[in-house]
């Protein structure tokens, strides 16, 4: 019994992996995203941590690329290839837990009001919407502004305001599985709301977030890089946004440092871009639908 | 129709009330010393201070139906600039309309020509260019292409709305225009992205409808195909989006107008935030959400009147 379904496992994840092999675009993105999580991974190997302290900098400040400090180095005196290698991981965190807690809030949201319909999903579908309303950065910041800044306050921030998309798409798939067959034969063998909700709806509809926590987790990097760019992130863990907002705080752009400017917004764009091609790829891998047919 | 427009305005104030409880509740939310943080760095006596005490140990309730009865008009003052806020937020909405108008005005009408054109021969190398730019542009931050159009674009002014020393109608226009080419290039070039993949998103939804099969049928050209049928369609739900998209706008010109010192709302929030001016920020909070209210029941209201099979019952 137990061999058979690992047959039927392997055989699909096999027919997944091919399916998403088709799209090239996907691939170099996958690609892309494994560099940066090599980077993240080893970022202390690659680059010495003390580097990231302002009072042992010894390099001078403004510096242009050199055979020491490959992108130059900012207004301290720090390499900009150091805080460029440690800024992956701060970004690549920030993304990952802040579309965790918005997938786990999405879902949970979405699931209840989808399987108990009536007034608790006009209830929980009308907050979404509200949230949905609301503009989203400045949201963002009024929140960051009151936590105070720090790096689980910008997870926190980001996490809560973008649950709302997730809410909708898991509602409106819940809706659709609830009707099901396998959903009454469920109830008719008398499996109670949490069995039903956890053990047959929850995986019938992670195929189709996955798709979408993938593309969460571009725009919040881009979240992080704003909000840090505004002087929100967490100063003792320089991220892309913090480089940049240290470039623009101290006239990079009309010294011509292109060093200090270019990459950390390079890297954004990079990763940003990966995890949306991957996204889009995996939305029709596994939604046929989507498909644009001849 | 009487009902669906008023169940829209219903829905609207609602959303409006919830913005408005939500505005109070969470800036109670502060942890620390409330009295501190609104009057950082400002010389306040002492009997000033117990005041404000006093003002906030009353129960959450009579506070609460007092913020209600004017957050608008309310004589609050900011502690950055020692004005009533709405003072200041008046002085700087036009730029932002100005900027931000013009900016979606540009990227609308270019990301509606591409959309157009990618989406019409989809698949084809045009499409294919375009949909990587776009995805490309998409990932970018605003403010970080401003600042690489500041370092390579040398000749332009790199900030403000106005040189110093130009007076005159017509000059203060035209050097307001030169100001002009950079924000709104680099905000433009983030929305043409958007504008983009949604016009060719619809466009791709109308290609399998029948209509086009008839009309084609009917002897009809390609070119006219397209432009009498297929895109007056596909128009309909990208004007709809483009409106729902305010949200995102305003979150381009906060940090757009901050890299470019653009005397608007969104330099203003960077300001207040930096401080930070509590009452500046709640206010100019409250002032987007309504901003997007607004343009949400707006673009619900046209959408039906627009489309008939819109269901509005």
């Amino acid at each position: 019994m137990t061999a058979i379904a690992w047959q039927r496992r392997r055989a699909t994840a096999a027919r997944f992996w091919a399916d998403f092999r088709s799209h090239r675009s996907a691939l170099a993105g996958l690609g892309i995203l494994v560099l940066f999580g090599f980077v993240a991974v080893f970022a202390s190997v690659l680059a010495d941590p003390a580097g990231l302290d302002v009072t042992k900098a010894t390099a001078p400040a403004h510096a242009a690329p050199s055979a020491e400090y490959w992108l130059g180095t900012d207004q301290n005196g720090r390499s900009v290839l150091t805080l460029l290698i440690h800024g992956t991981r701060v970004s690549l965190i920030v993304g990952l837990a802040a579309t965790a807690i918005a997938i786990v809030i999405g879902t949970i949201v979405g699931i209840m009001a989808g399987f108990y319909g009536g007034w608790a999903r006009s209830t929980l579908m009308g907050l979404t919407d509200w949230f949905l309303v609301i503009p989203f950065l400045p949201l963002a910041i009024v929140m960051a502004t009151v936590l105070g800044a720090s790096l689980l306050n910008i997870v926190i921030v980001i996490g809560v305001t973008s649950w709302p998309g997730t809410a909708r798409l898991v509602c409106a798939q819940t809706l659709s599985v609830r009707e099901r067959p396998y959903m009454e034969r469920a109830r008719a063998l008398g499996g109670g709301d949490w069995h039903q909700m956890t053990r047959h709806i929850l995986p019938n509809v992670m195929p189709l977030v996955l798709a979408h926590v993938v593309l969460t987790v571009s725009v919040a990097i881009l979240s992080e890089t704003t909000l840090s760019f505004l002087g929100l992130g967490d100063p003792t863990r320089p991220s892309w946004g913090y480089i940049l907002d240290n470039a623009y705080g101290t006239g990079a752009m009309s010294n011509g440092e292109w060093w200090f400017v270019l990459p950390p917004g390079l890297c954004v764009v990079l990763v940003v871009l990966a995890f949306t091609l991957v996204g889009r790829a995996l939305e029709v891998v596994l939604n046929p639908r989507l498909r644009e047919g001849p | 129709m009487r009902g669906y427009v008023l169940k829209k305005v219903g829905w609207s104030i609602g959303t409006l009330l919830f913005v408005v409880v939500f505005n109070f509740f969470l800036f109670r939310l502060l942890p620390g010393d409330p009295i501190g943080l609104y009057t950082r760095g400002r010389n306040m006596s002492p009997e000033q201070l117990i005041r404000l005490r006093q003002q906030l140990n009353r129960p959450m309730g009579e506070q609460f139906v007092e913020y209600l009865s004017n957050p608008f008009a309310s004589a609050i003052n900011s502690t950055r600039f020692n004005r009533p806020v709405w003072e200041i937020i008046g002085e700087r909405v036009w730029p932002t309309v100005l900027l931000v108008g013009t900016a979606v005005l540009v990227a609308a009408l270019a990301g509606v020509w591409l959309g157009i054109r990618s989406g019409w021969r989809r698949g084809s190398r045009f499409d294919r260019i375009t949909t990587g730019t776009t995805n490309t542009l998409y990932a970018m931050p605003e403010f970080w292409v401003g600042m690489m159009l500041i370092m390579w674009l040398p000749f332009f002014p790199s900030g403000g709305i106005n040189s110093v020393g130009v007076s005159g109608f017509l000059a203060t226009s035209v050097d307001t225009l030169w100001h002009m080419v950079l924000p709104v290039t680099a905000l433009a070039i983030v929305y043409l992205a958007e504008y983009t993949s949604i016009m060719r998103a619809s466009l791709v939804d109308e290609l399998r409808q029948d209509y086009l099969t008839l009309a084609r049928a009917k002897g009809l050209r390609e070119d006219l195909v397209r432009r009498r049928h297929a895109v007056p369609n596909a128009l309909l739900p990208t004007m709809t989006l483009i409106f729902l998209n305010l949200g995102f706008v305003i979150g381009g010109a906060i940090t757009v107008e901050y890299v470019f010192s653009w005397p608007g709302l969104g330099l203003l929030t960077a300001e207040a935030l930096r401080g930070p001016d509590i009452p500046l920020l709640q206010a100019v909070f409250l002032l987007f959400s309504l901003g997007v209210i607004v343009f949400t029941l707006l673009a619900d209201l046209l959408y039906a009147v627009l489309d008939p099979r819109v269901s509005t019952r």
